[in-house]
């Protein structure tokens, strides 16, 4: 356990007038520092809101964007919904699929990159559509996307 | 195409979404005019003499259901459902990433009307952005004085928190949400009682949908008569259609209730790619039924998309061309359903595992004649037979397309392929 997370802790169940309605925040808080949340950050975190282990695993293995098992530096989100997938979505995954040598569903070697399906991100507007980190990235044209630059972070950052 | 805009009022007005700017323009003169004009039953008579309807989905009269809360002294409740993750509809997320002090307002009046003395905004987990511009127009809100004790002097005092969801479409159903909101797992709640009589902690609870409540600032600010002055009687006013898919101009259109599906298509979307033909609309996100070309003068109201043979939904609306796979297509969404089942009953758990499983196998050419029967038959066992509407959403598009396409069902266990090469995505040559 973390030394700052018992305030963190704190912070969360002061927050919401119920202090049930902490949880979340404080999974997303602690995941947000993280990365991603272990059988330890797990058991951690019912001790700190007074939860069985089993209660916090049980809500934090509902929610997609609750990361189980250890996921790289950079998280990205290739949304295949039918939106997407008629603007050439799934040419978008193969194509970072090919470039970071991993399935959708795994993490490079190297710990950097997570590659990740997600459903419509409700941004049809802008599909093909890739969230890096949660950051929408939109149009990603199939044809044209330099992968390279878009793994490093080029800055296409789209909020509209 | 220009326009005056009530709601997306971001498209007129730069850096709306900071406050000084929406104060400029009018901002909380609404908030201003109800407290001081109106007694709260009067602003749950004015909202149902708007005649709005929910637009999350279901198009439930909202002056109606706010006049279910029942008059028992218990603590009330008003929670925003900002979990939009219908596929095909994103509406909600310009409201609240570019014009979320009018989402605020719209709360703040809301619950002025309702009586409610608390209130959350439920925000999808992967709108990051969306929550950072939602808490942000909050704690601006509080600066001003516009939430908190005794609001503009009205005695009216109001707390509003901005909560995060993590990855469940589920918790857009208000059960759910509501569960989610306490912490939980966001599986459903049996039904009744209903939010009104027993929804948040137990509590009297309104839920309604972030385009839903942006409307209501307008109305105080323009009255009943001007909402209903747009639309049919039974749908007035305004609605944002999103419309994606095959058409030269994806994009959210902010536009009076029952115009026809042509116009949205062809004049705002800009009509279809170049050289394609449409082949069929979904018309209100993934859970509602087909339309065929044939129906595209059906106006945009939810009587009329009704009698079409769909339902007007959520607005989101998926338009598909002549090289789109019908039976690509389903299996995508169908996928969807089966990813976003929260597996608390056994039809809707197993049953989107098995028509995906079918559906999937036909696309690649392995489907047996006998599919074509299995989906029906599953999707009869899906069918009303659910603990929550999910069940019935995922056979919307299915059974519809069945209907009106089946010959092209029928082409792929024939031909043992896909007969449009298995591509929903076909204008790609790297
Ligand atoms: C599976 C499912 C998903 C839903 N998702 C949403 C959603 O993302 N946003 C929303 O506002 N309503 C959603 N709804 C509808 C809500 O349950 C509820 O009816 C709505 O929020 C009420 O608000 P309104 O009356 O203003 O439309 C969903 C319903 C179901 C069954
Ligand atoms: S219908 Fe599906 S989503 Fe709804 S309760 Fe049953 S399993 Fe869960
Ligand atoms: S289908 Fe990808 S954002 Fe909607």
């Amino acid at each position: 356990m973390k030394p700052e997370w018992s305030q963190w802790a704190k912070e969360a169940k002061e927050q919401f007038p119920q202090a049930n309605s902490s949880l979340l925040p404080l999974l997303h808080r602690i995941q947000q520092a993280e990365g991603w949340l272990s059988d330890e950050t797990i058991q951690d975190v019912a001790s700190l809101l007074g939860l069985t282990t089993q209660y916090v695993e049980s809500v934090a293995s509902f929610y997609s964007l609750f990361y189980r098992d250890k996921v790289g530096k950079t998280v990205i989100h290739v949304c295949v919904g039918l939106s997407c997938a008629l603007a050439g979505s799934d040419h978008v995954m193969e194509k970072l699929e090919h470039k970071l040598g991993i399935h959708e569903g795994q993490t490079t070697p190297d710990g950097q990159y997570t590659l990740l399906e997600a459903e419509c991100l409700a941004a049809c507007n802008l599909a093909p559509v890739v969230q890096r980190n949660l950051r929408f990235h939109g149009p990603v044209d199939p044809a044209e996307l330099d992968a390279d630059a878009f793994l490093a972070g080029d800055g296409n950052e789209v909020n509209r | 195409m220009s326009q005056k805009y009530y709601l997306l009022r971001n498209r007129e007005i730069p850096d709306i979404d900071h406050i000084s700017v929406y104060l400029a323009n009018g901002g909380y003169d609404a908030l201003r005019k109800a407290v001081n004009e109106f007694q709260p039953e009067e602003l749950v008579d004015l909202v149902k003499k708007s005649g709005l309807r929910g637009r999350g989905g279901a198009g439930f009269p909202t002056g109606m259901k706010w006049g279910f809360l029942p008059n028992d002294g218990r603590k009330r409740y008003l929670v925003v459902n900002s979990d939009e993750a219908e596929p095909g509809t994103y509406k909600d997320r310009e409201i609240i990433e570019h014009n979320p002090h009018q989402l605020v307002e719209g709360i703040i009046i809301s619950s002025y009307a309702t009586k409610a003395r608390e209130a959350y905004i439920y925000c999808r987990g992967e709108f990051l952005f969306g929550s950072e511009q939602l808490k942000r127009a909050v704690r601006e809100a509080y600066e001003h004085g516009f939430l908190g004790e005794n609001i503009l002097g009205s005695g009216f005092s109001l707390d509003l928190w901005v909560y995060r969801g993590a990855g469940a479409y589920i918790c857009g159903e208000e059960s759910a949400l509501l569960e989610s909101l306490e912490g939980k797992r966001g599986n459903p709640r049996l039904k009744p009682p209903f939010p009104a009589i027993a929804g948040l902690y137990g509590g009297p609870t309104v839920v309604n949908n972030v385009e839903t409540i942006t409307n209501v600032p307008a109305i105080v600010t323009y009255g009943a008569e001007w909402y209903t002055s747009m639309g049919t009687a039974k749908s007035p006013g305004l609605k944002i259609f999103s419309v994606s898919g095959r058409v030269k101009r994806p994009d959210n259109y902010e536009i009076p209730l029952a115009t026809p599906l042509r116009t949205l298509i062809e004049e705002y979307a800009g009509g279809m790619l170049p050289g394609r033909q449409i082949k069929a609309v979904i018309p209100g996100g993934s859970s509602v039924p087909l339309l065929n070309p044939d129906k595209l003068d059906t106006p945009l109201d939810y009587e009329s998309v009704l009698q079409a043979g769909s339902m007007l939904g959520s607005g989101g609306c998926i338009v598909l061309d002549d090289h789109v796979c019908i039976v690509g297509a389903t299996a995508r969404l169908v996928k969807f359903y089966r990813e976003e089942s929260c597996g608390k009953c056994t039809p809707c758990r197993e049953g989107t595992y098995w028509m995906t499983d079918v559906l999937e196998r036909m696309e690649h050419g392995l489907g047996t004649p006998d599919d074509i029967e299995t989906l029906l038959d599953v999707a009869d066992n899906i069918g009303g037979k659910c603990f929550c509407p999910l069940g019935d959403a995922s056979l919307g598009v299915l059974v519809s397309a069945m209907k009106y396409f089946r010959d092209e069902f029928e082409a792929h266990v024939f031909e043992h392929a896909c007969p449009m090469g298995e591509k929903l995505y076909d204008t790609v040559n790297y």
